[in-house]
């Protein structure tokens, strides 16, 4: 499309400006986590990296990342599995109903977390408490698969239209069963939209914390349930901020894996 | 391996039960997703509705199984909910607007200006703070517009400071936090635009901002509704942006949540105005194909 010189400066500055304001709180906190001052004041006051060793010494810290990660290692597993069966349906299948199917998928990600929050924790409370199952890791697991499906049935499905059915057609044709077609043509097709999915779920959960906070027990704190804790403290601050900049850098770890994943950015 | 000798495994009699029976498969596939949203999720929403018609009892807080709709009425003509309601509908649509007028020029730049290489860079770099995490930069906005922060001293040699804790920074942190969600999918929709449709609209004598007023927008409007159905509906139930940096500000969240445990009954009641709102958006904008985009 042709565009006079104006226009493309114009566009340029708009999108410089935007990733500016993107970026501006982030690198904030990465200077801030080596501010020697306890407060926020601008401009910091001199260099130093005892809060850095000071989060390091924490145990807290490192008790609830251990169960953010079982959490998300938990739900992931659930959401992959959910996930692709529905999309393998939805794809795959002409059934009645199969709108409402992926209206319901996004329905638990769409509507306020809070709204999941509290109707999980009523549900828990009056189904699995009687059971004896307490509000724990395993209630947050089931709290976030809920809404980690809907990211694998999207890029799951998004892949399985793209693939043609002939591949499929033709490994019965050589006298293939079903269970060997799927783990020989079907699955290796669509491994890395399986993978991509699993990255996003995963992420979903790593830094979900509103139904997290409705869903897990007394004595279950994921990170992000340490960092919301640890922000209302006063003196927590900096430690606060080391783990925000540890958390920034690691952003884009995700963002280089799915690249080498699919060829393309995540979403 | 022979075919008779095949026949008898049970995996494989299991395969050709299958393979003759598409509807059985189709069940196979569907009962545990289902089970699991339709009847835990569904189910769960469902045990909420229902004690939004329960009541509380005024002095030990524990829910009394008698029905009733003085919760509902409550939300509906207490002028107190109406404001927070009405604030937190206004807070979601300035959001939405704020990131479509921020987002429209970024990803028309970034999918047909930029070059390839650039291209795919700067998507990575819009991309990338989606995975720092909601906590980490809501708390980052909170050391920004704290007193003595960056924007106070920004400001200051203008005379100005930083706006503080209040509505505009909420609608500011939220603009900023779901900024990526409308960014992409307008740039999957821009970069599928054809350059015929483009060069045919030049040539027929439209200058660019014409051309992307009546072609390239009305193209992209799905893919604006699937951005906007991201930044509405997160918007509209958040509740921790506003404990973080709306100073006294409340939202609809903030009231659910504050009455989880001494009134669930009532909290219920409020959620179904986000409920009802969010399903409302997401029935009228199906229609436009705009969920397949998400």
């Amino acid at each position: 499309m042709y565009l006079s010189r104006s226009a493309r400066v114009l566009l340029r500055l708009a999108t410089a400006l935007g990733l500016t304001a993107i970026y501006t709180p982030l690198l904030l906190v990465l200077v801030n986590s080596f501010n020697a001052s306890r407060s926020f004041a601008w401009p910091p006051s001199g260099f130093s990296t005892r809060w850095w060793s000071a989060a390091w010494q924490e145990t807290g810290l490192r008790a609830a990342l251990a169960t953010s990660l079982k959490a998300g290692l938990g739900a992931t597993a659930v959401a992959l599995v959910l996930g692709s069966m529905a999309a393998f349906a939805a794809t795959r299948y002409r059934f009645f109903g199969r709108q409402s199917v992926s209206f319901l998928l996004i329905l638990p990600i769409a509507l306020p977390g809070i709204v999941t929050g509290i109707a999980l924790n009523a549900a828990f409370r009056t189904v699995l408490t009687p059971l004896g199952v307490g509000f724990g890791l395993f209630t947050v697991v089931v709290g976030h698969a809920t809404f980690c499906i809907v990211v694998v049935f999207n890029n799951v499905s998004a892949r399985l239209r793209r693939i043609a059915p002939s591949a499929e057609e033709a490994s019965a044709d050589l006298g293939a069963h079903t269970f060997q077609t799927f783990w020989y043509v079907t699955l290796p097709a669509v491994r890395s939209a399986l993978l991509a999915g699993a990255l996003l779920a995963f992420a979903l959960s790593f830094d979900e914390i509103v139904v997290t906070t409705f869903t897990a027990g007394p004595g279950t704190q994921t990170l992000p349930l340490w960092i919301f804790d640890n922000l209302s403290r006063p003196n927590q601050g900096p430690v606060v901020d080391v783990v925000a900049a540890v958390l920034i850098v690691l952003a884009i770890l995700p963002v280089y894996l799915a690249q080498r994943l699919s060829g393309e950015p995540l979403r | 391996m022979s075919a008779p000798a095949a026949a008898r495994t049970p995996v494989r009699r299991l395969a050709g039960v299958l393979h003759r029976h598409p509807g059985l498969r189709l069940a196979a596939l569907l009962s545990a997703p289902m089970t699991w949203l339709a009847l835990a999720y569904l189910g769960s929403l469902a045990v909420l509705l229902l004690s939004a018609f329960w009541t509380t009892n005024e002095f030990t807080s524990s829910i009394e199984y008698r029905w009733t709709t003085a919760n509902f009425l409550a939300v509906l003509t207490d002028p107190q909910y109406r404001t927070v309601a009405l604030r937190t509908l206004g807070i979601a649509v300035s959001v939405t607007l704020i990131d479509a007028v921020i987002a429209l020029p970024m990803a028309f730049h970034i999918a047909r200006v930029a070059g390839p290489s650039s291209r795919r860079l700067l998507l990575v770099a819009v991309l990338t703070p989606l995975w720092a995490g909601y906590l980490v930069k809501a708390y980052a906005w909170w050391v920004m517009l704290s007193h003595g922060g960056i924007l106070d001293w920004i400001t200051a040699p203008f005379g100005g400071h930083s706006p503080g804790f209040g509505v505009p920074a909420v609608v500011m942190v939220l603009a900023y936090l779901w900024l990526p969600y409308m960014v992409l999918p307008l740039c999957t929709a821009f970069g599928q635009l054809p350059d015929s449709l483009l060069d045919a609209s030049a040539d027929l004598g439209a200058g660019p901002w014409r051309t992307f007023r009546s072609v390239v927008l009305p193209l992209a409007r799905p893919a604006l509704i699937a951005g906007s159905v991201f930044t509405f509906s997160l918007s509209l139930g958040d509740y921790l942006t506003v404990q973080i940096v709306g100073g006294t500000t409340s939202m609809l969240g903030n009231v659910i949540a504050s009455n989880v445990t001494l009134n669930l009954p009532l909290a219920a009641a409020v959620s179904c105005v986000p409920v009802l709102l969010i399903v409302g958006y997401l029935l009228a904008v199906r229609r436009t194909g705009a969920l397949d985009n998400l």
